[in-house]
């Protein structure tokens, strides 16, 4: 039962890296109406810092897990860059946002480009994760189930985040109404720079995963760019457990499509498959009820 | 002047460019650089489409490489089957299998007639499709740019993974005529430079006969008040549908005239990056003004073929800065500076007023 198996646990894995890199965009995204088209290249900053944190710290075994921290960082302080010099001119004008950050992705890719090596840089996998565990007969590499377990942690911290502490509950109000949450005294401003920090540095986090399983180079950012925003856009905004399952279904089934096809036909498949759900479904899985006419 | 006659000044603008293009611009240009600015004409066709769709009708089209493809795509086919005469077999398919008869859907680009008539109805019947279903389900904004720069992405990817048809990332290449006239002939390629800038004139002529009509106004009103449009009585999915389409056709035809000026058709001139090409030139120039996508575009075409050429990396920087500045503190683009101008003199000029006044 090889064959069924296989390409289930590996779009599992997938879906999750996928997760990993939308949750930061539905934040962004879902939550404040900020298109960033820089979320890839957040994930290249991320891939880029295990990188530099392996060449810093000789030991892979512990670079890895401090690589996670310190690309939330990174990718984190980014964010907050972005928003602070790019974004905050454009609240009103979602459409403009994406154009100005089209132009700060481009710059951060040819910046990668002149500052790294141009055939792309590799990560190496610690031995601890340099293993695979035998899954109904089929050897599944651990470092597959080291992304789901790290979506799963990220997913949670940030339902956490959202649900229970006082930032949260800031951040729901300010999506939700804007000026009467400044009224009652959130400082929307502040709520807006955190938002994109915890965004951003999930991509940052991401990066760190795929860096595990992928080459690094300056077109990593987009190759996930457009399927993270579908993931978003497919699952509803607004919510999470809309993110979670698209993340999953676009996962498994591009590797199921990428069995009986190509890699590359497999993609094509999935991406229009998306686009017609959403001509059925324009509002994504789940949809937050709002008042607004758009 | 009367409002009549005024409505008829941009013509004179058009005839302005038409003579630039066709009269100085031969004249004075070596075939090198008439070839290269032939090069900047077809994505400046794309663009006018693109200020039709976006400036207009508030549509931020970010996969224009789709239609870009498909009228490059039917005039590189054409081409190649030209270029290896009769019952020939493109280089491109023998190498990769020696035996593979020509694909079907190959077989009537054999026909020049036939190819003229899907750089059009190709794009149409396309366009039309997705415009239906996009715009009756009422997606739009960020949504629908994210919608279509998905789909460019997909079609790259198709066309590289798909060798066997369309020659995969390497592309099309290797054509020797032009409809029956060879490509060496430097004359030949003054031609197609007369026609390519023929075209992008009369795109323009379109645009501006679009603009002032009452379909015009109707999809400026539908960029502003979409909603408002709609309790009116008119469907706003109607209205941007036809603005969808002809940005499509042009931008189609803009592709099939970019293959015999560069000689080579790849991914790479279609996907998602040179999709966002295709919009700096529109945003650069003002995306609502007549002249803003045609001007911004050659002038981001020039730029990008001189400075990549001396300093590729450079350019890209220029490229990136270019969006961020632009859309932060000229979102209309230049064109929009004559009127900030018109509109600061005629402060200032009121101001002067009140002061002597007082």
């Amino acid at each position: 039962m090889d064959s069924l198996i296989a390409p289930f646990l590996n779009g599992t894995a997938d879906g999750a890296l996928l997760l990993i890199a939308a949750l930061g965009l539905a934040l962004t995204f879902g939550q404040m109406g900020v298109i960033n088209m820089a979320h890839g290249e957040f994930l290249l900053a991320g891939a880029l810092t295990a990188y530099v944190t392996q060449q810093v710290i000789a030991s892979t075994d512990l670079s890895i897990l401090l690589a996670l921290p310190i690309a939330f960082v990174v990718a984190g302080a980014l964010g907050v860059v972005l928003e602070a010099t790019v974004i905050r001119w454009m609240y009103e004008r979602p459409l403009d946002t994406l154009l100005a950050t089209v132009g700060v992705a481009m710059i951060l890719r040819q910046f990668v480009l002149d500052a790294f090596p141009s055939q792309g840089v590799g990560v190496v996998t610690p031995d601890w994760l340099d293993h695979q565990i035998d899954v109904f007969g089929y050897a599944w590499p651990l470092r597959q189930l080291f992304t789901i377990l790290l979506a799963g942690a990220c997913l949670s911290a940030l339902a956490a985040l959202l649900k229970f502490t006082s930032f949260g509950r800031q951040i729901r109000a300010t999506v939700q109404n804007r000026a009467l949450a400044e009224t009652l005294g959130v400082s929307t401003r502040m709520v807006d720079r955190i938002t994109f920090f915890v965004g951003s540095g999930l991509a940052g986090v991401a990066g760190v995963a795929i860096s595990l399983i992928a080459a690094t180079d300056s077109t990593l950012g987009t190759k996930y760019i457009v399927a993270a925003f579908l993931v978003v856009v497919a699952g509803g905004l607004g919510q999470l457990k809309g993110t979670i399952i698209a993340a999953w279904v676009v996962g498994v089934s591009t590797a199921f499509f990428t069995d009986w096809t190509t890699g590359s036909i497999a993609q094509v498949i999935v991406f229009v498959l998306v686009v017609i759900f959403l001509q059925v479904r324009p509002q994504g899985l789940f949809t937050v009820r709002t008042r607004g006419l758009a | 002047m009367t409002t009549k006659l005024k409505s008829f000044l941009p013509l004179l603008g058009i005839a302005a460019l038409a003579i630039a293009l066709l009269v100085v611009a031969p004249a004075v240009l070596s075939d090198l650089r008439l070839n290269n600015l032939a090069k900047y004409c077809c994505w400046a066709m794309v663009a006018v489409g693109i200020g039709l769709a976006w400036g207009r009708g508030g549509m931020l089209v970010m996969g224009q490489g789709v239609f870009f493809a498909l009228g490059a795509y039917a005039m590189g086919m054409h081409m190649q089957l030209e270029s290896v005469g009769d019952g020939g077999i493109p280089t491109f398919m023998i190498l990769y299998d020696p035996l593979a008869p020509l694909p079907a859907f190959w077989e009537p680009f054999r026909s020049g007639a036939f190819t003229i008539a899907m750089i059009v109805v190709a794009p149409v019947v396309v366009a039309s499709i997705l415009g239906f279903a996009i715009f009756k389900r009422r997606v739009k904004g960020a949504y629908f740019a994210i919608l279509t720069q998905a789909l460019a992405v997909a079609l790259a990817t198709l066309i590289s993974g798909t060798i066997k048809y369309t020659g995969g990332d390497t592309g099309l290449s290797g054509f020797t005529s032009f409809f029956g006239y060879t490509l060496d002939d430097p004359l030949n390629r003054r031609l197609i430079f007369t026609i390519t800038a023929t075209l992008l004139v009369g795109c323009l002529v379109v645009a501006w006969q679009l603009y002032r009509s009452r379909f015009g106004e109707l999809l400026v009103a539908t960029r502003d008040a979409e909603e408002r449009v709609r309790f009116l009585g008119y469907d706003p999915a109607n209205i941007k549908l036809v603005a969808f389409v002809v940005a499509a056709v042009m931008a189609s035809i803009g592709g099939a005239m970019f293959v015999p000026i560069v000689g080579i058709m790849a991914p790479k001139s279609m996907d998602a990056a040179a999709s966002i090409f295709f919009i700096a030139g529109v945003a650069l120039g003002g995306r609502a003004a007549l002249f803003g996508p045609v001007l911004g575009a050659l002038a981001v075409g020039y730029g990008q073929s001189t400075l990549s050429e001396q300093w590729p990396g450079t350019w890209i920087y220029v490229l990136g800065l270019l969006f961020i500045v632009v859309t932060i503190a000229l979102p209309g683009g230049i064109a929009s500076l004559a009127t900030r101008g018109a509109g600061l003199l005629a402060r200032l000029r009121s101001s002067d007023r009140k002061a002597a006044s007082a």
